[in-house]
């Protein structure tokens, strides 16, 4: 094979450079961050399970979202037959107070743009939010 | 399954049980519902929803804007300030704007400087309906011509197809427009057509719209059309005008002139 050296040295140059973004971040502590929402104090279970919340949560609040405004019945039945006001504003809001510190802090984590705040209002801490949508 | 003889005593047991879950499964729905479902959602219980606007009630001609007011407040509309993007739900116009067809001189001179009240006629044939490529707007069974914020496209074919104008652009975040932001009630976003929903979501909650409540002269009545009812009352036994019923929208705001 001719110019082995110049071959194995640009591959190992370009593997180096490839996996840069790897093993810097293992380098620099990084590796194992975790975005770590903060979760109400004041409740322990959401309307599902938490593992379900986590998995299916856009999944979920599509849902409310269709079931709440095409067919006009704000009320959910969750698996363990628990009534929920249909309202992110007033029933999510109310355990999760804090956006910033729950939903952000995955959504940044993640790249990901919801755009329910373009409408969806979202109270000022210490303010209890209320109403119906 | 070697034997699927079943004696006489056990055909009566069984028969009895099923009986029994027959009957337990409505009661048990009725108990397991819960009592914040009101009446609205489903099918409506009867008739449709109808708006009056008792047109000598009303003081607007003398400056009074309560209902726009509470309508404006309870649903976040903005105050752009601009015309060509102002934002409305509850609006008041000229006699001639309001009702372009009878405009004449003898029969309407009394009610020329009156300012007539104007809203989304949530028509029982809504062209803004037929138009919408998304369904974002439809008709319920309760006759609100409803809008999905969350499906609107922005195309403004309904703002096209609406001969009343009923309907408004957000040509701009409506936000910082907005003086007090009600937390009860989403606002909307740059690039959707928004207009009056009837208060459904204050219907919702067993309430009456907000204009209807704001409103201190009686000029305003809401309810179901059938028999019986006050609105059914009011249009049943006087004349009245809809606005441009000529090009058979079927429009549900009735005007008593």
């Amino acid at each position: 094979m001719y110019d082995k050296g110049k071959i194995i040295g640009g591959l190992a140059i370009f593997l180096c450079l490839a996996s840069f973004p790897v093993w810097y971040m293992a380098a620099s502590g990084k590796a194992d961050y975790r975005p770590n929402p903060v979760l109400p104090a004041s409740e322990n279970q959401c309307v599902e399970s938490a593992q379900y919340m986590r998995e299916y949560h856009m999944q979920l609040m599509q849902q409310w979202r269709d079931q709440s405004v095409r067919q006009g019945d704000s009320v959910y039945i969750s698996s363990d037959n628990r009534t929920f006001d249909i309202n992110l504003t007033g029933t999510c809001l109310k355990c999760h107070s804090s956006k910033t510190d729950f939903c952000d802090r995955c959504h940044n984590y993640t790249g990901t743009a919801p755009n329910c705040w373009d409408c969806h209002n979202v109270p000022p801490l210490n303010a209890p939010p209320q109403g119906t949508q | 399954m070697s034997n699927m003889n079943i004696d006489r005593r056990s055909f009566l047991k069984l028969t009895a049980l099923g009986l029994v879950a027959l009957a337990a499964k409505p009661a048990l729905d009725l108990i397991s519902k819960p009592s914040a479902a009101s009446a609205l959602n489903g099918p409506a219980p009867g008739g449709r929803l109808v708006m009056v606007v008792n047109l000598n009630a009303c003081t607007s001609p003398d400056g009074c804007i309560d209902c726009i007011a509470a309508c404006h407040r309870v649903h976040n509309v903005p105050d752009i300030g601009n015309r060509k993007e102002d934002i409305r739900w509850l609006w008041d116009v000229s006699y001639d704007q309001a009702f372009p067809d009878q405009e004449d001189r003898f029969v309407a001179e009394p009610l020329h400087d009156r300012r007539v009240l104007v809203l989304c006629n949530h028509c029982d044939n809504p062209p803004c309906v037929k138009v919408c490529p998304t369904q974002a707007t439809w008709r319920r069974d309760d006759g609100i011509v409803m809008m999905d914020y969350h499906r609107c496209i922005g195309c403004r074919y309904c703002m096209a197809a609406c001969p009343y104008g009923s309907r408004s652009f957000n040509w701009r975040d409506p936000r910082p427009y907005i003086k007090t932001v009600d937390n009860s009630y989403p606002t909307r976003t740059k690039g959707v057509v928004e207009k009056c929903n009837f208060c459904q979501e204050r219907l919702a909650e067993g309430l009456q719209p907000a204009c209807v409540e704001a409103c201190s002269n009686g000029a305003l009545t809401f309810g179901y059309l059938k028999p019986g009812t006050e609105v059914y009352k009011l249009i049943s036994s006087q004349f009245n005008l809809r606005r441009k019923d000529e090009l058979g929208t079927r429009p549900q705001v009735y005007y008593l002139p």
